[in-house]
């Protein structure tokens, strides 16, 4: 049934439905108003049999996470940012272990200087973790992977973390079509785990392992993540079968088929370039968008063969790697190797920072006339950087150059007003 | 009936012989029914005070729990020398993760037994002193506050032993350490408030908090019996010497522990709900010399070149504990010493 929800709630709902036994979270914008609702949720009783434990910091969160999965519950959790970076530890360590917790991922930029904002710096920076990482491009997609992550986690013992844009998605108001029961429960089956804690048959979990094994253990765990690359397109389309929904699956291909230049992002600012890449047809311009909803594990001949006959390739993303540039753009470049298309990055996005459809028009058009840098960033202000370079040079003691640009800014506003 | 004649030989230990018990008395360790958790052929080293003291409490909660038991474990020496890959020592079902999360890992696994209606399994989280007093604080704190049905035991050898001898938050004031030698005005570690865990247990109003030393076997068996009768958070806090870090002979490791109770540097007792309900008095008074003397980590206090002002330092802490717990030993202990 369609209903008008807030993202977060979507995902509380749905995650509801996927019979979670403990919750773990601790608060962090954006990320609390799931949160919140399943707490709710355990805490009238509607979800019974379930645990939600409310600790004391994100390490704690995944900590429990592991030791309850380790014990044969299903564990989800939630974070953003700077909690993902506080957890981290553990966060590796979930995945060496190969425990199959969902946690929800409302990404958001890391710090300092310190921003609530959307971005994808919180993902990339545990995209060698060994998770499964999915990124949604709208609510219903988010919900809907969280249902699919739960099947793939628990299938290939390997842990998911569902990507979804911080305030862009997780507070944005739109339709959603929840699951009911039933179908959930055909869809996901009751977790049954590879390795339990269990006094009638012990094991040991954890061990050391040293130079003689560790290359063998790692590489298994890769396995596992290409197994995945098999195994997600499977799920999805039974998922599609269930509910008529093209949620999920390695890539969104939209208007590639004849295309010589192609948008390639993750997430909800897919929505956008889709618009600017129909308002671009119009005009006559053979351009198309791949959406990347597997990025961890990357699907490489996926993205190879939808990118085939493309002449240019633009990689939009909401992270980059300083002193280097883009994260996804790398992984494409990989996809794209052997290839004659030109690779432009575009970095944008940044902790919130609106991504108009005018400025990827602009941005594409530029690309298409081979006057876009390999490595742009959008809607930069160049005056502003300038300045604080040049006071930079100009002083040893310049200040915390954060402060510097905030008051540039003001004085930029006051001097046109 | 006929009666059988025992000799009992006192060696100076207080320690009474299984023999010599009722059956109801002995020790679990004493029975051929007990689990052997942790399991012969590890990797600790000769006289280690954490093998021992584990080996106690795990199988004292085996049979407290009737076999129901889920044993997690931070990073640390206990870890490292019972899980060499592809071998381990545990003869029960155990999960190390992490140095610092032990606690919270522990709460998930309680989490999930009450989530599958199997209240009659119980969980043991184990740490070293670093992996309870300094990286897993945060965490134990926090499974303290929530008050988690989760027995913690903290095996405090008093440093980071497993990395190489260094400082932890526990390692008592002039001890050397690698990270505190003896240079400087002030050799081995400084005096300061240290951190006294079980009195920060005691903070957090957790049903149960004892701590005990392998030296008393018995009365660490009769603590974790008694922590597992209690449901919620409870801590026990074990003191067991390292020859390695301390550079004590290998055979002193019990009688360490008894002197490090018997100078009261150690105060070993019972707290319920945040109220001390039992103290195990000093039988035999120890000065603090006689404890720090056969530690080759307070060597530069003695000799020509020795401190006595910072031993008096030490025996000033002895004497407050002493008085903080009542720990002075019973007047006809101290007569019967006068007499002989």
């Amino acid at each position: 049934m369609l209903r008008q929800l807030e993202g977060s709630k979507a995902i509380a709902e749905t995650v509801a439905l996927c019979r979670p036994e403990v919750v773990c979270a601790y608060p962090i914008s954006p990320q609390t108003h799931i949160i919140e609702a399943i707490g709710v949720k355990v805490k009238e009783g509607s979800l019974a049999p379930c645990e939600y434990i409310n600790v004391e910091s994100e390490f704690a969160a995944m900590s429990v996470s592991i030791g309850a999965s380790a014990a044969g519950a299903r564990a989800y959790t939630a974070t953003a940012s700077q909690g993902l970076l506080f957890m981290i530890e553990a966060v590796y360590n979930a995945a060496g272990l190969g425990l199959p917790i969902v946690m929800t991922l409302a990404n958001r930029a890391i710090g300092a200087p310190i921003n609530i904002w959307n971005d994808h710096s919180d993902a990339m920076a545990v995209r060698d973790s060994g998770w499964i990482q999915l990124f949604a491009e709208t609510n219903q997609e988010a919900a809907d992977l969280h249902v699919q992550a739960f099947r793939l986690a628990e299938e290939l013992s390997v842990p998911v973390m569902v990507c979804m844009d911080g305030f862009i998605l997780t507070h944005a108001v739109e339709g959603v079509d929840l699951m009911d029961q039933a179908t959930v429960d055909r869809f996901l089956p009751a977790y049954e785990p590879r390795q339990v804690l269990d006094p009638e048959d012990p094991v040991s979990i954890g061990a050391m392992v040293g130079p003689e094994a560790f290359e063998e253990v790692r590489y298994l765990a890769h396995l596992r993540q290409l197994d995945a690359l098999d195994y997600i397109p499977v799920i999805a389309e039974e998922f599609t079968a269930l509910t008529g929904r093209p949620s999920g699956g390695l890539i969104h291909p939209y208007r590639t088929e004849d295309a010589d230049t192609i948008v390639v992002a993750l997430g909800s600012v897919l929505g956008t370039i889709k618009d600017a890449v129909d308002h671009l047809r119009d005009n006559g311009e053979r351009v198309g968008v791949l959406g990347i909803t597997s990025f961890r594990p990357f699907p490489i001949e996926a993205v190879r063969s939808a990118l085939a006959n493309a002449s240019r390739v633009i990689v939009v993303e909401k992270a980059f790697s300083l002193g280097m540039g883009g994260v996804l753009a790398t992984d494409v470049s990989m996809a794209t190797l052997g290839s004659s298309a030109v690779l432009n990055t575009v970095i944008a996005g940044l902790g919130g920072r609106p991504i108009a459809q005018h400025s990827i028009e602009a941005m594409i058009a530029r690309a298409i006339r081979g006057e876009l840098e390999s490595l742009t960033f959008l809607d930069l202000d160049e005056g502003i950087i300038e300045r604080e370079r040049a006071r930079m040079a100009r002083t040893r003691r310049s200040g915390p150059f954060a402060e510097n640009v905030l008051r540039d800014l003001r004085q930029n506003r006051e001097d046109r007003s | 009936m006929s009666e059988q004649r025992v000799h009992f030989y006192q060696v100076g230990s207080f320690a009474v012989g299984n023999r010599l018990l009722s059956a109801d008395d002995r020790t679990v360790q004493s029975s051929p029914h007990r689990t052997n958790s942790i399991d012969s052929g590890h990797r600790a080293c000769q006289g280690c005070g954490e093998a021992l003291g584990a080996r106690y409490a795990l199988d004292a909660a085996m049979r407290a729990t009737n076999g129901q038991l889920l044993a997690v474990n931070a990073t640390g020496c206990l870890e490292v020398f019972s899980t060499p890959y592809p071998e381990t020592s545990w003869r029960i079902p155990w999960l190390h993760s992490l140095f610092g999360n032990a606690p919270a890992v522990a709460t998930g696994v309680a989490a999930a037994m009450r989530v599958k209606g199997r209240s009659d399994v119980r969980v043991v989280g184990q740490a070293g002193d670093g992996g309870t007093v300094d990286i897993g604080f945060g965490t134990l704190s926090g499974m303290f506050e929530r008050n988690d049905d989760v027995l913690f035991i903290c095996y405090d050898n008093e440093g980071y032993m497993n990395t190489g001898v260094q400082r932890s938050a526990a390692t008592p004031p002039a001890a050397r350490t690698a990270t505190t030698d003896v240079v400087g005005a002030e050799p081995g570690n400084s005096f300061g408030q240290g951190k006294d865990l079980p009195r920060i247990a005691m903070a957090h109003d957790i049903p149960y908090v004892a701590t005990a030393t392998v030296a008393d076997l018995h009365d660490l068996e009769r603590k974790v019996e008694r922590a597992m009768s209690f449901r919620g958070a409870r801590y026990l806090h074990v003191f067991v010497p390292c020859p390695l870090g301390w550079g004590s002979a290998t055979n002193e490791t019990i009688h360490l522990a008894r002197l490090a109770k018997e100078t009261g540097l150690f105060p070993v007792f019972e707290a319920e709900h945040g109220v001390v309900t039992n103290v195990s008095r000093i039988r035999r008074l120890a000065p603090v010399e006689e404890y720090l003397k056969l530690q080759r980590r307070y060597a530069h206090l003695f000799g020509a070149k020795g401190r006595p002002d910072i031993v008096a330092r030490l025996q000033a802490i002895a004497d407050a504990n002493i008085a903080r717990y009542g720990l002075a030993p019973e007047r006809d202990e101290l007569d019967n010493r006068e007499d002989a």
